[in-house]
């Protein structure tokens, strides 16, 4: 059906967007609203002695300037981490206190200090850099390698060492012995670069305090409406959950950057009970970049064994992982259980082990960023893979195929056991679109116009679709991961549906009402969707690490399933059939066989007005569900990238990028195909463009995009994308999550790329015009600005 | 943004007038360079006399030899006037690369050489092409209108009016773009006018645009691409930064100037 | 403070303004015409375009001041009665959007780009189109149906023109 389950629907929200319509945080005005601006730490790391608010107190259309120890003494609470770790030798991971306004200590250049309320943006940011700062600078730590050293300075007293946990995960000894049995290991030192989300919206918060009331309201750029309510109230002590609504209207963008509830959401609610004013704040995009989490920031050190036929007999991993100065909320998860568990990737490995050794810096705090942990794990196994193929002299294409997985479900040596999949096919494909047989005359014609042409693969398989509860609960997660929906049958027939995910651009307006019109024939434009608003909706866990398919979907067709039965009971007994051989399709309750109907419409109307119902049926038509999945969900992907290195100045054009994935059941190809296509340009962008630098001294080098490099129009071609499909039998629809997948598969397959091109192994992300010409005169990269 | 007032004159005079007495005022002219640095508070002019209005400033004419281009004409103007595509084809081609299409629409070029960014484009034809600028008081030769990074020769009280570019025999223009700001890391303008060759480079140098003497050498005998084999560029006094060390610099300026080479007719 | 008259969307708009009110805070703050967005601080995102006299321009790097008299079209006034524009319909149907945040002025840029175009009788290829994009940064769709979309509308915008020749 045109609407159904697999159509390509055009998206009903577009229109809103498309005539200037939406409705973005910033967008809101309450009347008689304040504007907030913060004072921020203009080092890395300091102790602040004092706070001279009066210059700014003086200034016409500022009504006050409040203080991290004022905060926390209103009893405002700390800021949590969501996954407690546990080191390999037993112990609890240690953490640095993360106040949301600094007491003592500021910790990163942009650390919160102080708020200033004011009648316009432009005097409270005026304001705020007239409050003068008394402050004694401290030593900093800033690059992840670096925090371990003797000696480095300690970014919090009590994280000795500044080591958060030192995590592992596999067999050790056998591990060890496999590698030293391997007739050939293969070593790579791999960076993964800092890089900042840079959703287009910059973060925004509205907050209304109801004196009469003493309720507050936060319009507030989120992900997750629920859980920002849930950790406000209990944790951060704003408000009882009941007294505090949270609404996250259109929100442009988030990529994991706006899960986190940060210092400036709880600043904001709490001065606006302060002042009695509303207060609202919005970034600006050089305030995003030293308050947004940052995402990845890996050193890594990996060998992988393979016997004298190129099968991997073992696999180990040495990893230290930047946290930045406080840990956020996922960011104990993303290098430990979100990384780990993926170091199969898409092969048979019999051995594996390996550790992280997470490290507080005096830099922006690092958290979930698309993908969270399986880019990180994709880009180390996918260059081990090509490096070792060129190593040995094998085609990378034959060494992958020779260690693929087989048969499935598979059971990892990493905790995970893989639902479905088969990478043979994805790779077969693949091969076909990118035309790699004819490659090498591809390869000959441009180095005849003086270029450099290189191809490179990356396959890979991704846990996605968090998560099942009890299993995240045993590894340590504070929260569960179900998602919820109610499905409402109004009296004339028309269907709402209230989810507890998020669309921030996955079109979900869209796509969730294709379940109910295909489940039930009905025109999708009978169909809404209600989210982001937590007097509305019942509680979710909102979208982030690719859940919206595989739970938030799921949730819906439980539910949906519950409103047929009970559709059917009624339907039987207007009718006067069994319920058995009643069919709803086409928007009608049919007996099979017969030509007796009603329509929908109709049974909504008889659930209403209860006049003829079943003995002992409640009247009404509304279910609910909450879906606790089984297990994750594991897409995966083959990916090829062909690149033109200029080796005069080492640009590189990505000229053909082909992507075959395999997400199960696809229920809008049109969504999903552009889920992939913005993934792999953030993954392009990872490979060659973006990079978050710090000085030694931890000042933020690249604060604004004149020097943060986001991927154009012109830096990415055309792409070319097939799937394949092995359904998750997991969850109603076998769909597996697709968001994040472009983000993990892209990187390494350019990289292989270009330096398959320029013939050297030696490159780090990203791979910048200057790198890879740094590479080609045979130097090491420089890492830094000098 | 700090308080400013902001003034519209109709006429230099009244627009000199007006930066002549007050100590903080600026000229407006696209406001592409000048309004970002006002709104990140690293400029807080107390007036703006904003002189795109000004009749005189606009404008394109050809003639004897030469190009007149108003001070207030936008870069998208330069690009697709049929004078500068007629008689210096590798100006409109420049003007054509500077920032992006809205960047174009509102940007000047009395705006960018006032403004001596050593990153931006039109300083290297200017003195590339060995143009005079014109201004409210005098007319400044190119050589002497640059002075370093951000300055130039202008007194407080002086605004260009024009800039005067004599047509060359044969000139090309190639820039090597930072991939983040899309301002020039090493752009260079060739030129052979009147019988000289000129060689201008900005994007590079830790001064600003500057001209090389080895390639003008080499090219004077020889204008093309082969001539810059045995050229050497230095890295003394070439900018570094996180986009590109020194070194970097110095081969992309060799890189730029034989494709500039190739882009002059 | 200044005294602007403006023509917004067809309509005469006249406010005293602070100098140094930004056009993007005029519209946003001033006229409520909050689909202009602003996503960024050193004029290289895109997402404020808007028409100023016929030309796309980054409405957060002009002054509302200096624009006594002009002529100003935001994606409020792009649609043509009830319909939308056939830049508008092409992104819809290309799926040239996810969050929406950027898509006003890639909308606007790319009736523009498609009007310079046509006036030069230069072919608007796809190639051309990504680099005509330069200024506008797009976080979500990856730019592939951004680009389609645009040279859809392009051909339909050239019928239309032809048609009313």
């Amino acid at each position: 059906m045109s609407d159904g389950i697999g159509a390509r629907v055009a998206r009903k929200e577009d229109k809103r967007f498309l005539t200037g319509k939406g409705k973005y945080t910033d967008d809101f005005r309450v009347e008689n609203q304040a504007y907030a601006a913060f004072v921020r730490s203009p080092v890395a790391h300091a102790k602040i002695t004092g706070i001279d608010a009066s210059a700014a107190l003086a200034m016409e259309g500022v009504i006050a300037v409040h203080t991290g120890p004022e905060m926390k003494d209103d009893g405002i609470g700390d800021i949590i981490t969501g996954w407690a770790i546990t080191s390999k030798d037993g112990n609890p991971m240690q953490c640095g206190v993360w106040n949301p306004m600094v007491t003592t200590y500021a910790r990163y250049v942009g650390d919160a200090i102080a708020v200033v309320a004011a009648e316009s943006q432009d005097i409270a940011r005026r304001a705020a850099e007239m409050v003068e700062l008394d402050y004694e600078e401290l030593p900093a730590t800033v690059f992840a390698d670096k925090a371990l050293a003797d000696g480095a300075p300690q970014v919090h007293e009590n994280v000795p060492g500044n080591l958060i946990f030192n995590w592992e995960i596999g067999d050790e000894a056998k591990t060890e012995a496999a590698m030293a049995g391997a007739a050939h290991v293969t070593t790579l030192d791999i960076t993964n670069n800092r890089l900042s989300p840079n959703a287009m919206e910059p973060r925004s918060a509205v907050a209304i305090y109801d004196e009469a009331e003493d309720h507050y309201t936060l319009y507030t750029t989120s992900q997750n409406p629920h859980v920002a309510r849930l950790v406000l109230s209990a944790f951060y002590q704003v408000a009882p959950e009941h007294k505090l609504r949270v609404i996250a209207p259109d929100v442009g963008g988030g990529f994991g950057s706006k899960i986190y509830i940060y210092p400036e959401e709880i600043a904001c609610l709490w001065a606006s009970m302060k002042t009695g004013r509303s207060v609202k704040w919005t970034s600006d995009r050089s305030e995003a970049f030293m308050t947004d989490a940052h995402g990845r920031d890996h050193v890594t050190t990996a060998k992988m064994g393979f016997d004298a036929d190129g099968r991997i007999v073992g696999f180990h991993v040495d990893t230290i992982a930047n946290i930045g100065a406080y840990v956020s909320l996922f960011a104990t998860a993303t290098p430990t259980y979100l990384y780990g568990t993926l170091w199969s990737g898409t092969y048979d490995i019999p051995a594996i082990y390996g550790t992280v050794r997470a490290v507080h810096t005096n830099t922006v705090p690092v958290d979930a960023y698309r993908g969270a942990g399986r880019p990180e794990a994709t880009y180390m196994m996918e260059r081990m893979m090509e490096t070792a193929a060129r190593e040995m002299g094998m085609d990378p294409a034959e060494l992958r195929r020779k260690n693929f997985i087989k048969e499935f479900p598979y059971q990892t040596q990493v905790l995970l056991q893989y639902d479905s999949g088969d990478y043979f096919t994805l790779l077969d494909m693949a091969q076909k679109h990118a035309k790699v047989d004819e490659f090498p005359a591809r390869k000959a014609e441009a180095a005849q116009r003086g270029k450099l042409r290189g191809i490179g693969y990356s396959t890979f398989v991704e846990a996605c679709g968090l998560a099942p509860s009890a299993a995240a609960g045993s590894l340590g997660a504070g929260v569960g991961l179900w998602e919820s929906a109610e499905v409402r049958v109004n009296p004339v027939g028309t269907v709402e549906i209230l989810t507890g995910s998020h669309s921030h651009g996955q079109g979900h307006e869209t796509t969730f009402a294709q379940l109910a019109a295909d489940r039930f024939g009905l025109p999708i434009d009978n169909v809404a969707i209600v989210h982001g608003d937590t007097d509305k909706v019942q509680f979710g866990m909102g979208t982030y690490g690719s859940r919206s398919g595989p739970v938030g979907m799921s949730a819906i067709m439980k539910a949906l399933d519950k409103v047929e039965e009970k559709a059917k009971k009624i339907a039987a007994h207007v009718l006067e059939a069994s319920e058995d051989d009643i069919v709803i399709e086409g928007g009608e309750a049919k007996v099979a066989g017969t030509d007796k109907k009603m329509g929908w419409h109709e049974i909504g109307l008889a659930a209403y007005t209860a006049h003829n119902l079943p003995d002992g049926m409640e009247p009404g038509l509304k279910e609910t569900s909450f879906f606790d999945p089984a297990n994750f969900s594991f897409p995966s992907g083959a990916l090829i990238c062909e690149v033109e290195v200029d080796p005069d100045t080492g640009v590189t054009e990505v000229v053909q990028f082909t992507a075959v994935d395999d997400f199960g059941t696809i229920v809008n190809p049109m969504i999903v195909e552009g889920q992939v296509h913005g993934g792999v340009t953030q993954g392009i962008g990872q490979a060659m463009l973006e990079q978050v630098v710090y000085d030694e001294d931890g000042q933020l080098i690249t604060g604004s995009y004149m020097d943060y490099c986001m991927p154009r129009a012109a830096d990415v071609p055309a792409f070319t994308l097939d799937h394949g499909c092995t359904p998750s039998p997991l969850n109603p629809l076998g769909v597996k999550g697709c968001g994040e997948a472009g983000a993990i598969g892209a990187p390494p397959a350019v990289i292989n790329a270009i330096t398959d091109a320029i013939g050297t192994n030696d490159l780090q992300m990203p791979a910048t015009p200057l790198a890879v010409w740094t590479a080609l005169q045979g130097a090491k990269t420089p890492m830094a600005a000098e | 943004m700090y308080p400013t007032k902001y003034h519209k004159p109709g006429s230099v005079p009244d627009a000199v007038a007006l930066l002549a007495g007050s100590e903080g005022a600026k000229v407006l002219s696209g406001g592409q360079t000048l309004l970002p640095t006002m709104k990140q508070h690293l400029a807080a002019p107390g007036d703006l006399v904003d002189v795109r209005g000004i009749a005189e400033l606009n404008g394109i004419s050809a003639g004897d030899g030469t190009v007149t281009i108003g001070a207030a004409t936008r870069h998208m103007d330069v690009a697709t006037s049929a004078d500068v595509k007629a008689h210096i084809p590798a100006l409109a081609a420049l003007a054509s690369g500077i920032g992006d299409p809205a960047v174009r629409a509102m940007g000047t070029l009395g705006g960018s050489i006032a403004n001596n960014d050593p990153a931006a484009d039109y300083p290297a034809a200017v003195l590339g092409l060995g143009a005079i600028v014109v201004t409210s008081k005098r007319e400044i030769a190119a050589e002497d209108f640059f002075q370093g990074m951000f300055t130039t020769a202008l007194e407080e009280d002086e605004i260009v009016t024009a800039v005067r570019f004599p047509v060359p025999k044969r000139a090309g223009y190639s820039k090597f773009r930072n991939p983040a700001s899309l301002y020039a890391m090493a752009g260079v303008f060739v030129a052979e006018t009147g019988g000289a060759v000129r060689v201008a480079v900005t994007g590079a140098g830790e001064d600003g645009v500057f001209r090389h003497d080895g390639m003008e050498a080499a090219l004077s005998s020889d204008f093309s691409a082969g001539a810059l084999d045995g050229v050497s560029i230095s890295e003394d006094g070439m900018l570094s930064d996180i986009h590109g060390t020194a070194a970097y610099r110095a081969n992309l300026v060799k890189v730029m100037a034989k494709r500039a080479l190739a882009n002059a007719g | 403070m200044t005294d602007v008259k403006m023509t917004v969307n067809g309509k005469t708009v006249s406010r005293e303004v602070p100098d140094t009110t930004l056009l993007s805070e005029y519209l946003r703050e001033h006229l409520r015409l909050t689909g202009t967005h602003v996503g960024c601080d050193t004029s290289q995102c895109g997402a404020c375009v808007v028409h100023v006299d016929g030309r796309a321009v980054k409405s957060c790097t002009v002054l509302a001041a200096s624009l006594d008299g002009a002529d100003v079209t935001t994606i409020e006034g792009v649609a043509q009665g009830g319909e939308l524009h056939p830049m508008q319909a092409a992104f819809n149907t290309h799926h040239g959007l996810q969050c929406g945040f950027c898509t006003p002025g890639m909308i606007m840029a790319g009736i523009d780009m498609v009007n310079r175009y046509q006036a030069e009788g230069r072919e608007l290829t796809q190639s051309a189109i990504r680099h005509e994009l330069e200024g506008n940064i797009c976080r979500c769709t990856g730019y592939h149906n951004i680009v389609n979309a645009i040279e859809d509308a392009a051909g339909q915008m050239a019928g239309m023109s032809k048609a009313a020749e």
